[in-house]
């Protein structure tokens, strides 16, 4: 049986880990490399890497880290932050990600998507989509949560399926770093909107969340940061605990 | 020497690490000649069964592959083009295994992706390793069950996780992705 994935997320600023509430108030985290082999042997089943102050001069400096990231660890990494191009997208692949995520960029083009499957293939293309209530309606923020769009979530959902993504990854922004749960109707919306694979991400805080989450929805994947970064969960415990609770896990 | 069949198809890196963090080095290359010496060859691949199987014909790779005596192990998309034939791009492969590769039906989620388990494993490939190993799948096709097939995965249905002929091993997961499991798999790959 296919197993639910649980993936802690690294957001990276300067080449250290870092996790903020509601995406600002940064905190560092740590050293992504040590924080990633850890996980790793901890029992995470994927990791992603989001560059949140992605530019063309920090692209080297990615393109290194992803470099030591892939020779630390043998489970599948997603990086994220700052692709605009199929180049860029390249780049990152060849440093050893095995899959790249896009959002302000699909956004903003999204023949990008396409672009990127028909070059490196639909499973190496995660759309990542960061939601919130704007007048009323689950909408698409861009520019790492600062812009609101006139895209409705799911449909961009399932725009992004159309165009040729792999996964989708959600992120609740009301959620974020809240500690207080999966936004579980805007989640289970968006996998009946696709027939891809769902990451569900904002609101992680304690196993039960996890739990309620794959109990709920069809969401394929959980991703959290702040409660791994920190201590407060423990992979093994938590997977423990799913097992225990009849859900499938590694 | 183990060489890794370099053709445009993604990432090659995840093998080479692999093979590094078992101490062993690889070359990447599409030469002919260096491939027919390397004591073992990778089919890699994450990418189009078309496209690809169309790169192999170019460099005049897909005749000599099956040719080869050494043990050969293809991975992912590698599996799939070793195939008789794909449904991705209508394409015919190099049918070492007699066997078809066909695009999951509607119903489950697509890609495949993630870690699922293995069952009915057989053979050198798999010695050591849990019966019921979970190991690291992304694919939207798949190779159906012949008589070839040495390991089992469900997905809405069942297919083929692995498949040997003679000297040559294809996996469908990737052994470089799927922790402990895959590393084992891996080694008992470079052992034969």
């Amino acid at each position: 049986m296919l197993k639910k994935r649980i993936i802690p997320c690294l957001d990276i600023r300067d080449g250290r880990t870092v996790k903020g509430i509601h995406f600002e108030q940064l905190r560092d985290a740590g050293d992504p490399v040590a924080l990633a082999r850890q996980y790793a042997a901890e029992g995470a089943d994927e990791l992603v890497f989001l560059d949140i102050t992605a530019t063309v001069e920090k692209r080297k400096t990615l393109c290194a880290l992803v470099s030591r990231v892939a020779k630390a660890i043998h489970i599948p990494f997603t990086v994220g932050g700052g692709i605009n191009s199929v180049a860029d997208a390249i780049q990152l692949i060849q440093s050893g990600a095995d899959k790249i995520s896009v959002n302000t960029a699909a956004v903003q083009r999204p023949g990008l998507i396409g672009e990127l499957a028909a070059r490196l293939g639909s499973q190496c293309v995660v759309v990542a989509i960061d939601t919130r209530i704007n007048a009323g309606q689950q909408c698409v923020f861009t520019h790492g949560g600062r812009q609101a769009t006139s895209l409705f979530t799911t449909a961009w959902a399932r725009q992004a399926a159309a165009y040729g993504a792999g996964e989708i990854l959600l992120t609740a922004m009301g959620k974020d770093g809240t500690g207080s749960g999966f936004d579980l109707t805007t989640i289970q919306e968006v996998c009946q909107a696709v027939s891809l694979p769902v990451i569900a991400s904002g609101g992680a805080g304690c196993p039960d969340d996890f739990k309620t989450l794959f109990e709920t929805t069809e969401a394929t994947a959980a991703l959290a940061a702040g409660v791994f970064h920190f201590g407060k969960l423990r992979l093994p415990e938590l997977k423990a605990y799913l097992k225990t609770a009849q859900i499938p896990i590694r | 020497m183990i060489a890794i069949v370099e053709y445009n198809a993604g990432n090659i890196r995840s093998v080479i690490n692999a093979l590094e963090r078992l101490g062993r080095e690889a070359i990447a290359t599409d030469d002919e000649a260096l491939i027919r010496q390397a004591e073992k060859v990778i089919l890699p691949g994450v990418g189009e069964a078309a496209s690809a199987m169309q790169y192999l014909r170019e460099k005049g790779l897909d005749r000599l592959l099956p040719t080869l005596e050494q043990p050969v192990l293809g991975i992912c998309l590698g599996l799939q083009l070793m195939c008789r034939f794909s449904e991705e791009g209508t394409t015919t492969g190099m049918s070492i295994f007699d066997t078809v590769v066909r695009r999951f039906p509607p119903g489950a989620r697509v890609p495949h992706m993630g870690w699922n388990n293995l069952q009915q494993q057989e053979g050198p490939l798999f010695a050591g390793v849990d019966a019921e190993a979970d190991v690291y799948f992304v694919h939207s096709y798949y190779a159906a069950c012949c008589a070839d097939t040495i390991a089992v995965c469900d997905y809405q249905l069942s297919f083929s996780a692995a498949l040997q002929k003679n000297n040559f091993y294809a996996a469908q997961f990737h052994p470089e992705k799927s922790a402990g499991a895959g590393a084992a798999i891996l080694k008992n790959f470079l052992s034969l």
